[in-house]
């Protein structure tokens, strides 16, 4: 497990100026935190957010007062871009009540990558849910845990997914491979967006956020 | 191992936080803002808001102030909005969009050659 110890700390440079978020989602033990740790510069770190049993993040300590209040649990690593740009990366938890807090926490996030098991893809569903409904743009990355083979075709069915969402293969534990789903993330957000500003250009797009 | 902020009771966070409540609607902390340290900590002042100015003398991610405080994201965006509004820290702010709400290309340009260059 991570623990969170002050040795961990690596200063950004003075320049840093802009906060970057991607999240990573899926089930439990799918590979969330293995393949941050693949790729952040400093070791994955944990933190918390605290919300009511309603489903609200607590952010007025006197209503917490003799209510039950509880935690959901993220982690997070950091990839410096360059001198301006700092990528966080989120590996958010499988638990459901974990999305009541998603706009609040990953708000202004750029996209989601869905980590997949494909010995139990139904697990992912949810998460695919949520993130259609919350207008997220996201990819999908199969980790490989030694399952049956599926073939893409297979999987995109058990998913009910978008022809347009990108589907590719991982080992979470390689950061190469980390690195290939940060990019095709990436690449999907510059063709998705591309499309909308020129939709947007000539007046047809309404909402942005319906649209993705 | 415990989870940061697993032992707080409703209670020491109320008094962390002086019993203020909410930090407002118009938050100005993303978990992702950099915090920047414009003073050093002081004698008398409240350990946590000590502990923030040292952390930040170098651009600190709201997110990592709270894993380093081990404290629950909302207890340190509240003790962030103290600093701020007292001066003490300045706040540099996430800018990924253009005006339209659509992700800034030339951000995003940015993050990919970043990432190739890893
Ligand atoms: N075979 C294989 N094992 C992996 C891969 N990625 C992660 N694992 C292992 O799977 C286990 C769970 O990985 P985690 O990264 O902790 O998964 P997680 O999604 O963060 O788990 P929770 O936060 O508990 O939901 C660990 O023992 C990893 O070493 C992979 O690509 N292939
Ligand atoms: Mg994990």
């Amino acid at each position: 497990m991570d623990s969170v110890t002050s040795d961990a700390r690596a200063p950004l440079s003075a320049s840093a100026d802009n906060g970057l978020k991607i999240v990573i989602v899926g089930g439990f033990g799918v590979g969330k935190t293995t393949l941050v740790r693949s790729v952040s510069e400093i070791r994955p770190l944990n933190t918390e957010e605290t919300m009511t049993q309603a489903g609200e993040a607590v952010d007025d300590t006197s209503e917490v007062r003799g209510k039950s209040a509880t935690t959901v649990a993220f982690d997070f690593g950091r990839i410096t871009l360059d001198t301006h740009n700092i990528l966080y990366l989120f590996g958010a938890p499988g638990q459901e009540r974990f999305w009541f807090l998603w706009d609040r926490l990953f708000s202004g996030t750029l996209g989601a990558i869905v980590l997949v098991d494909t010995r139990r893809i139904d697990e992912s569903w949810y998460a695919i849910d949520r993130l259609e409904h919350h207008g997220t743009p996201f990819i999908v990355a199969c980790n490989d845990f030694g399952g049956p083979p599926h073939t893409p075709a297979q999987i995109r069915e058990a998913l009910d997914l978008d022809p347009h969402v990108p589907l590719l293969d991982c080992d979470a534990r390689s950061r190469e491979s980390s690195k290939r789903v940060l990019i095709t993330l990436v690449e999907h957000l510059q063709s998705r967006y591309a499309l909308h500003g020129a939709a947007a250009a000539e007046g047809a797009l309404q909402s942005p956020e319906l649209a993705l | 191992m415990s989870r940061p902020g697993r032992d707080d009771a409703p209670d020491r966070l109320y008094t962390l936080t002086q019993g203020r409540t909410r930090s407002g609607p118009d938050t100005p902390f993303d978990l992702v803002t950099l915090v920047v340290a414009e003073c050093d900590p002081v004698a008398g002042m409240q350990s946590e808001h000590a502990a923030i100015l040292r952390m930040c003398e170098r651009p600190t991610a709201v997110v990592e102030i709270a894993a380093e405080l081990k404290l629950p994201v909302s207890i340190t965006r509240i003790l962030l909005s103290d600093l701020l509004s007292t001066g003490r820290v300045s706040a540099r702010h996430p800018h990924t969009t253009v005006p339209s709400g659509l992700p800034d290309p030339d951000i995003l340009e940015q993050v990919l050659v970043g990432l190739r260059n890893l």
